[in-house]
């Protein structure tokens, strides 16, 4: 499907590339941006949103959201930083969305969680929070 | 074979708020069986949607969304009678899409 709108001139090319699997398997947000080829360095950015629990009962679902007011973002990833590997998902914005996705994830454990908001310039933004992680899931 | 999705799409202003939920087991390929045997990876490894059949959104996802996922996204300009359709992929080649119409 992929090459068929991109021959038929919908869809810039780049944006429909293959599953990334060296992004996926990257264990911190630094081999993530290398893997996705991301120069700039990442820099916390009060404009990238990221909705999440400061307590999540249940590590297998964990409701995240990551969101920017600003204009020109190319994808927003979603990290967690403790899991196996640490790239949750990665969306990618066009002019006929707002730059707002929300999911579910597994956490493994209590870790740090980014929304990050790559933007068409190169530049990565980041928001970041800590979200504990009880287990066995009795809200103790 | 893949259960349906349920999509709901609401509009929102001048935009649409759409809401999908999906049916997958999204195995982690960390986990083990019984026998000690590592449990492949079975995740949903891309997604999109598009608006009246014009793609508006990809995403790659990896094994570490939950289980029946939930996919959450806006989208600009949208109004009721407007056809959304949401299409996954998984990391053994199935796939499924499903359609909505913006209420």
């Amino acid at each position: 499907m992929a090459g068929l709108l991109a021959s038929a001139g919908l869809y810039p090319v780049a944006a429909f590339a293959e599953f990334n699997k060296a992004a996926f398997e990257a264990k911190t947000l630094a081999d993530v941006l290398k893997a996705l080829k991301v120069t700039g360095a990442p820099t916390e950015s009060k404009d990238v949103t990221l909705t999440a629990p400061d307590i999540a009962e249940n590590g297998a679902v964990v409701p995240l959201a990551a969101a920017t007011t600003l204009a020109g973002v190319k994808s927003m990833l979603l990290l967690v930083e403790k899991n196996p590997s640490a790239l949750v998902a990665m969306f990618n914005i066009t002019d006929s969305i707002d730059a707002n996705v929300g999911t579910r994830a597994k956490m493994g454990q209590s870790s740090d969680v980014y929304a990050v908001a790559i933007m068409n310039d190169g530049k990565a933004l980041f928001a970041k929070k800590e979200v504990k992680v009880t287990l066995g899931g009795c809200g103790g | 074979m893949a259960d349906p999705m349920r999509i709901r799409a609401q509009v929102a202003g001048s935009n649409a708020t759409v809401r999908v939920l999906m049916n997958h087991e999204m195995e982690t390929g960390q986990r083990k069986d019984a026998a000690g045997k590592v449990i492949p990876a079975w995740h949903i490894s891309e997604v999109s949607a598009s608006l009246n059949g014009k793609p508006v959104m990809t995403a790659e996802w990896g094994p570490a969304v939950s289980k029946n996922p939930f996919l959450q996204f806006t989208v600009k300009g949208a109004k009721a009678g407007d056809k959304v359709s949401v299409t996954w992929k998984d990391n053994k080649g199935e796939s499924r899409t499903d359609e909505a119409v913006v209420s």
